[in-house]
């Protein structure tokens, strides 16, 4: 991955783009819950969780259901009983309600700020330069919490720092203290520090639980010690990440707002089936619409791919006879067309197909991922454009507005999720919208 | 299909210009060509706030001088502040309900159902405006 980096100044900063005087991180409580909520007056402070795709675990829980025992990543049929004892409201995930919403959220942003970055479908961070002159920082924020409810009905979290993994800190204290009425300013150092006193290093953005692990070998246990090592030592003993990790802390920007190597490295596009796949033919169709989606995800985020990988595999729950296999290709050149992982997949698959087996989950993943180069383009003639092809890009748009444009291949119904508890698409479809009683 | 540039773009940066043209193998050109706009659209005229817009279906009876009927469809902003006299969207008892706001001489929350009563809130009762009808839709076949 050449160009996904901006650092080269050795110290992992970055030298070139001026400076942010200031950074938002706004995301939204309890999203999918807060989301299933908003046309549900009825649910009132009710627990509410969220299944995976195809219900299989819950995947979001609000505090509520998480204060009764609901653990997100617990498979559902374990905790069916807390459940039904709490009148826990549980819902399959709404990907249509949750998008719609979460694209309201970001155009509320829009509507204060002069630029931000989403960076999931909850969370954006915002550049806050020049708003410190027209007004406090936490009375912004104060303001833009309250915009995002008043527009959305949604609750957010905003934590305000000079740099990314500071907001990330600020937006830690909004969560754990709610007498900051969720909206934290940590610009000043001597609050930074403060909180960082009481903030478990794991905690930290980027700091998972084997990292975690190793620091409190090096007797690094909070957030604040780990500001306080040596930026050099942290890059000696662990990654170029963890030094600038540790001068985020300090206050000097190394991750841009828009990071471009934040870029998914990898795309994944899996599902298990509602029901076992056995006839070659459905497997087919099924992974030709998983091509097709991770082919999409690809363009929307401006990358190219040039290792696809296909696997299939039977169910290691049950007691079928079991098999898994995986099979990965190298495009000649990276690319981002439908077409080009398209024309592979049915050998691909044929190479792995053994048939007789109980197939429960097939997926497709993309790899070696960069960003799209338009002129790249130009170094081949003829009809196989490599990447950027502009037809792909009029397929997204119109897929988008609703219509199916399928490529040849690519499965009807086939491959279909068990969504037993989906709400409706309140705000995608007509026939799903919400009722009001005239009263 | 080609468009045929009519003026430089850069000479006039505002131009519009039409999605789709007719194709003219032989023959006299529309004259109607050079006067083609967008068709009209609805979002433009019913939504000023599509983030803070939503649209849901009112359910039941109503008094006939609202314009609301079952079934109408109610486009809603929640960037609108409510006012007086503005048909909003409240929730009562865990659901939604069509009321018209009064905020003088005391705030209530007028019927718009002749079988329901009007709402006035004690004074440590809270109620949730989701938020203000700006449009109704409905057919009139």
């Amino acid at each position: 991955m050449k160009d996904a980096t901006a650092f080269n100044d050795g110290t992992g900063c970055e030298v070139n783009k001026p400076q942010l005087s200031c950074i938002a991180l706004v995301d939204i409580d309890s999203a999918y819950a807060s989301m299933e909520r908003v046309f549900r007056p009825d649910l009132g402070d009710r627990g509410i969780a969220i299944l995976s795709n195809n219900d299989g675990a819950v995947v979001a829980a609000n505090k509520a259901a998480k204060a009764l025992g609901i653990r997100t990543g617990t498979p559902h049929f374990k905790v069916k009983d807390i459940i039904e004892k709490h009148r826990i409201a549980l819902f399959s995930s709404n990907y249509a309600l949750y998008g719609d919403l979460s694209n309201r959220v970001m155009m509320a942003i829009e509507s204060m700020v002069p630029a931000y970055c989403q960076y999931s479908i909850d969370e954006a961070f915002l550049d806050l330069s020049g708003i410190e002159r027209v007004e406090p920082l936490e009375l912004f924020g104060r303001r833009l919490k309250q915009r995002i409810w008043d527009w959305t009905r949604l609750p957010v979290k905003v934590g305000i720092a000079p740099t990314k993994t500071l907001a990330k800190v600020a937006s830690y204290g909004a969560k754990k203290y709610p007498a900051t009425g969720n909206v934290v300013d940590l610009s000043q150092r001597d609050r930074q520090r403060k909180l960082m006193a009481l903030m478990d290093v794991g905690e930290i953005w980027g700091v998972g639980s084997r990292l975690r692990w190793q620091l409190n070998e090096l007797n690094v246990h909070t957030a604040l010690d780990l500001a306080d090592q040596r930026p050099k030592d942290m890059r000696r003993y662990f990654s170029v990440n963890m030094e600038r990790t540790v001068r985020e802390l300090n206050g000097e920007q190394c991750f841009p707002l828009d990071d471009s190597s934040a870029q998914k490295q990898q795309i994944v596009v899996s599902r298990s089936f509602g029901e076992r796949v056995t006839e070659f033919d459905e497997m087919f169709g099924a992974v030709t619409n998983y091509t097709v989606r991770a082919a999409e995800k690809l363009r929307s985020q401006g990358g190219t791919a040039q290792l696809f990988t296909l696997f299939i595999r039977t169910s290691p729950f049950s007691a079928d006879p079991q098999y898994s296999k995986s099979v990965t290709t190298r495009l000649p050149w990276p690319t981002d067309d439908t077409r080009a992982f398209l024309a592979r997949a049915r050998t691909l698959l044929e190479s792995i197909w053994r048939p007789g087996y109980r197939y429960a989950k097939a997926g497709v993943m993309l790899g070696e991922i960069a960003p799209l180069k338009q002129n790249q383009a130009d170094l081949f003639q003829g009809d196989e454009r490599p990447a950027g092809n502009p037809l792909l890009g009029l397929i997204d748009r119109m897929n988008k507005k609703g219509l199916d444009i399928r490529f040849a291949a690519q499965a009807g119904p086939a491959g279909k999720m068990k969504q037993a508890r989906l709400s409706p698409h309140y705000t995608t479809r007509f026939s799903d919208v919400p009722i009001a009683k005239i009263k | 299909m080609k468009a045929i540039p009519v003026v430089d773009p850069k000479d006039c940066p505002k131009a519009l210009v039409p999605l789709f043209r007719d194709t003219v193998a032989a023959g006299f050109p529309s004259p109607a060509e050079d006067y083609i706009e967008r068709q009209l659209d609805f979002n433009e005229l019913m939504i000023s706030n599509p983030a803070a817009t939503f649209v849901l279906r009112a359910e039941g009876l109503s008094m006939i001088e609202s314009g609301i009927s079952d079934g109408s469809y109610l486009v809603v902003d929640r960037s609108h502040t409510a006012q007086h006299r503005n048909i909003v969207i409240a929730a009562l008892d865990g659901e939604y309900v069509v009321k018209q706001l009064q905020t003088t001489p005391g705030f209530a929350l007028k019927s718009m159902n002749g079988e329901y009563a009007d709402v006035i809130p004690t004074s440590e009762q809270e109620i949730e405006i989701f938020g203000v009808v700006t449009w109704v839709v409905r057919p009139m076949v």
